[in-house]
């Protein structure tokens, strides 16, 4: 967040724009007569306050006073909420998707997988984040996808400022793929699969125990891999697991056995409804795909709408993550949810619940629940200001901050907007009307 | 410029059809028998629909929004529903002859539309489960390959059929081939109702459709085979010559002089005849400008361009052409040619005075139309353009029953028209909202409250979910 003012100033040609857009430092700033959104799960709170000083949330409620001499905002009844926090994935890897150059999601033909650390990877500058920024999105965690093994690697936590510093968290997470895809990788079999995962925590562990020591002649892993596995066989960094079919979720949970220190995060669980009690007893978080209804594989023939509202109901720590396209949907799809309570048989979540599923439920299951997610004391200065209910698909953000730090909101699509309000050519060609 | 030429409305089934200048094979000219006729010209309908209206009973909608379809928009309305038919639209006073028997239901806070309509579907060509069996969307074996219709590869039993209806209210849409090719062949309109076989479903009267595509895809799929098209001049220069050899076949079969059949020229042909409806996938401004000159050139129109990312930046274009821009709210950036797409493209153009049509391409969108279409109200409001509701829904109905030649059908709640109708439990621009009913022509496909009213397609049943009733 420091160098800000810098960044702006160094990128050329419009250098002048860019300084004047720039962020300044962290204000302190009070956002009062708000319909105050904690992100906990909560109701929204009608003429609410939220204090942000030092670039943190220090107070938000209904009777907050509001410290003399700080910058106030009245938002004049408008929604306010904390950010929000999308798990699982790309932004940062990729300008544009089918552009295999621009695309740094994909290290299929690297002779290294778990050793991968996305943070290299990550560029703050890059369109989607703008755009997610623009939508509301502050933090998010970012999973290195594809490998030609079952493991993509390690994946970051970032946020979305207009800074050079998008990297909160490097290492943030191991991320595998179990199921098909992780079949496919394996050698064609989900037995290869648990084969290869078994055999490599196992290398991992014995590396652990005898870093320096001589190693087996009949490993798998190179050195880098199986060093970069240790963390997870120790619980030390979270392992995120992408299944979908109810059996997939069942061998997940069982791995506790084998490997007890196992810090499990499960990604997609499309037929996590079939096995809520044992994910609920588990405690494992689950950042689900929202709205799956089709059984678009046969690992997701349960598909149902009502998933994420059933986990929720039974008790498992369910959020979204890991829905594919863009971050900026997340509120759509939370909203869905709400929908779901109005349908006679389907399961939803509350209004409160369907916004901590895309704030503190993901913050939370990234282990962030106490640095974002929340507009609780302590929290990142993360807000948004919305111009209607953050959930309803006409809603539009007004104002974004990270780190207590006003960002700027405009982006190729901002200016493409405006030169083309009005289509038709004027005196000149539009490429002079910038 | 009137080369928009709408087809005479094929009939369901029998002979077909007086003017629409059959085939020149053995044509006798004396004998107008529907026996005779329907031989001549079998080539024009050889899969004839054999979608049916379920049974209905009267029903009748009160105290409910009514959007409909065209623009108007009527607060605590009444819809009268009979005989598979929209029989009148009226606000709460307005004089309904209401036949005996008529079902009642009570609209209060509830909003009714006409059945949603998707004019860019793969449900049936790329069904649920996407396995490699299944993937029947792209004859990529030609660059043009117009002889190739998607009803033969639409998979009846697609369980994707089943969730449009029930949250997205879908009941009329057009199955498109995909777009690896230039002319990826004919597209088929459906009913959104399940039948053993495709022509169960397909809806009565529609005309056929031509998928085409310009820009990234053609020229990907060919080049990296080595092969032409492997530029955009090399898939003007297909196109082009493509036009040219159908231009010749047609004047051929004009003349009565055709010796053999030829699928692909057939197709052509009827685009030029103005009987099919070209469907033109192509992202980028400048490209779709060429398209209408080639359209110009060789004599034809572009119903809708589907995707139309960047129309907004030649709405003026699309609006002296009467050209539909089938497009997205929002998906943006996934590849190279929807770089410039942003939000504001429906607003923009309907400020322009172009048609818009919301469209899904996706069987996870189709399931959501009325919130894309909301999602662009809302973009276009943040810039000043402020879009009623009733508008809004249009570009949901009307304006994609206008694209795919079927507005005098269905798309309105217009009396006489098919009973095609959703009621939504709150607007159908909130996200919050989801039908509650939906009949096609005038039969209750789908109820929320009634679990038996829901379809579930062979393939889902006995399956853990069994197509979402569970």
């Amino acid at each position: 967040m420091k160098r800000a003012l810098l960044t702006g100033a160094l990128t050329g040609a419009a250098s002048l724009a860019a300084l004047l857009a720039a962020p300044a430092l962290a204000q302190n700033v009070a956002i009062t007569h708000a319909k105050l959104v904690i992100g906990d799960g909560s109701a929204p709170i009608e003429n609410g306050t939220v204090v942000v000083q030092g670039g943190k949330v220090v107070a938000a409620g209904a009777s907050v006073p509001v410290p003399a001499g700080i910058k106030t905002i009245d938002a004049g009844g408008k929604w306010v909420t904390p950010g929000l926090v999308v798990a699982v994935t790309d932004l940062g890897l990729v300008d544009v998707g089918a552009v295999e150059e621009s695309n740094d999601s994909d290290g299929d033909k690297s002779p290294f997988s778990a050793a991968l650390d996305i943070s290299a990877a990550i560029n703050p500058n890059d369109l989607p984040i703008e755009v997610s920024r623009a939508g509301g999105v502050t933090r998010a965690a970012v999973a290195p996808i594809g490998t030609n093994s079952i493991f993509g690697g390690q994946g970051a936590i970032i946020d979305l400022g207009a800074d050079p510093d998008a990297v909160t968290v490097p290492r943030a997470f191991q991320y595998v793929e179990l199921g098909e895809t992780g079949a496919r990788r394996a050698g064609g079999s989900r037995a290869a699969t648990y084969a290869l995962l078994f055999n490599a925590l196992s290398e991992a562990k014995e590396l652990t125990l005898a870093p320096a020591g001589p190693r087996r002649d009949d490993v798998l892993l190179t050195r880098r891999d199986a060093l970069a596995l240790g963390p997870v066989v120790t619980g030390k960094q979270p392992l995120y697991v992408h299944v979908e079919r109810a059996s997939d979720i069942r061998m997940v949970l069982g791995l506790k056995r084998e490997f007890p220190l196992l810090n499990l995060v499960i990604v997609g669980a499309a037929e996590g409804w079939m096995v809520a009690p044992q994910l609920a007893k588990s405690g494992v978080p689950v950042l689900a795909t929202p709205l799956t209804d089709l059984p678009n594989s046969f690992e997701q023939l349960g598909s149902t709408q009502s998933n994420v509202g059933r986990m929720k109901a039974a008790g498992v720590k369910v959020s979204l993550g890991d829905f594919g396209d863009q971050p900026r949907y997340a509120p759509q799809y939370a909203g869905n949810l709400v929908a779901l309570t109005k349908l006679p048989g389907a399961s939803g979540l509350t209004w409160g619940q369907a916004f901590a599923a895309i704030s503190s439920g993901p913050a939370e299951a990234l282990g962030m629940g106490d640095r974002f997610g929340s507009l609780r004391p302590g929290r990142a200065g993360d807000v948004v200001i919305w111009d209607g209910d953050p959930l309803e698909v006409s809603s539009g953000v007004l104002k974004v901050y990270i780190d207590g730090i006003e960002q700027p909101l405009s982006n190729h699509q901002t200016r493409l907007r405006d030169r083309y309000a009005t289509p038709a050519e004027g005196a000149l060609p539009k490429a002079y009307q910038w | 410029m009137k080369l928009l030429r709408k087809p005479a409305l094929l009939l369901a089934g029998a002979a077909l059809i007086a003017g629409s200048g059959g085939i020149g094979l053995a044509k006798d000219k004396k004998d107008d028998s529907p026996a005779v006729i329907a031989a001549r010209d079998f080539d024009k309908n050889p899969y004839p629909s054999t979608y049916h209206a379920y049974p209905g009973v009267p029903t009748l909608i009160t105290g409910a929004t009514v959007f409909d379809g065209e623009g108007g928009r009527i607060e605590n309305g009444q819809v009268l529903i009979a005989d598979g038919k929209i029989v009148s639209v009226g606000g709460a006073m307005a004089d309904m002859a209401v036949p005996a028997g008529t079902v009642r239901i009570d609209g209060t806070g509830k909003f009714v539309t006409p059945g949603i309509i998707d004019i860019h579907s793969h449900l049936g060509v790329y069904p649920s489960p996407a396995v490699e069996a299944n993937s029947d969307g792209n004859e990529a074996t030609a660059p043009t390959t117009p002889e190739v219709w998607a009803e033969h590869s639409v998979w009846p039993q697609d369980p994707g059929f089943s969730r449009a209806m029930a949250n997205g209210g879908i009941t009329t849409l057009e199955i498109l081939p995909g777009s690896a090719n230039l002319m990826g062949g004919r597209s088929v309109v459906l009913k959104n109702v399940y039948s053993r076989t495709v022509q169960g479903m397909k809806f009565p009267g529609a005309p056929y459709g031509l998928k085409m595509a310009c820009g990234e895809n053609p020229k990907r799929v060919y080049g990296s085979k080595g092969r032409m098209p492997s530029t955009r001049m090399g898939n003007f220069a297909v196109d082009r010559a493509t036009w040219i050899k159908a231009k010749e076949y047609r004047a051929k079969r004009d003349a009565g002089k055709l010796e053999t059949r030829d699928l692909a020229m057939e197709t052509l042909a009827g685009v030029l005849d103005g009987t099919i409806l070209v469907q033109n996938h192509c992202y980028r401004a400048d490209e779709m400008a060429q398209v209408l000159d080639m359209a110009k050139e060789m004599g034809y129109h572009v119903s809708a361009f589907h995707h139309a990312v960047e129309a907004y930046k030649v709405g003026d274009l699309l609006k002296a052409s009467d050209t539909c821009a089938a497009i997205w709210s929002d998906w943006w950036g996934f590849k190279m040619e929807a770089y410039d797409a942003i939000p504001e493209n429906a607003g923009l153009l309907y400020k322009a005075g172009a048609c818009v049509v919301i469209h899904s391409d996706d069987e996870n969108g189709i399931q959501r139309l009325n919130q894309e279409a909301a999602k662009a109200q809302g973009d276009a409001r943040r810039i000043g353009i402020d879009i009623p509701d009733a508008e809004v829904i249009k570009w949901l109905t009307f304006n994609g029953a206008k694209a795919i030649g079927v507005e005098k059908l269905t798309g309105s709640l217009m009396p006489g028209k098919m009973g095609d109708v959703v009621l939504w439990n709150g607007n159908p621009l909130s996200v919050y909202s989801r039908p509650e009913k939906v009949w096609v022509d005038g039969a209750l496909m789908f109820d929320a409250a009634n679990r038996k009213l829901r379809p579930v397609s062979d393939f889902e049943l006995g399956q853990p979910g069994e197509g979402d009733v569970k």
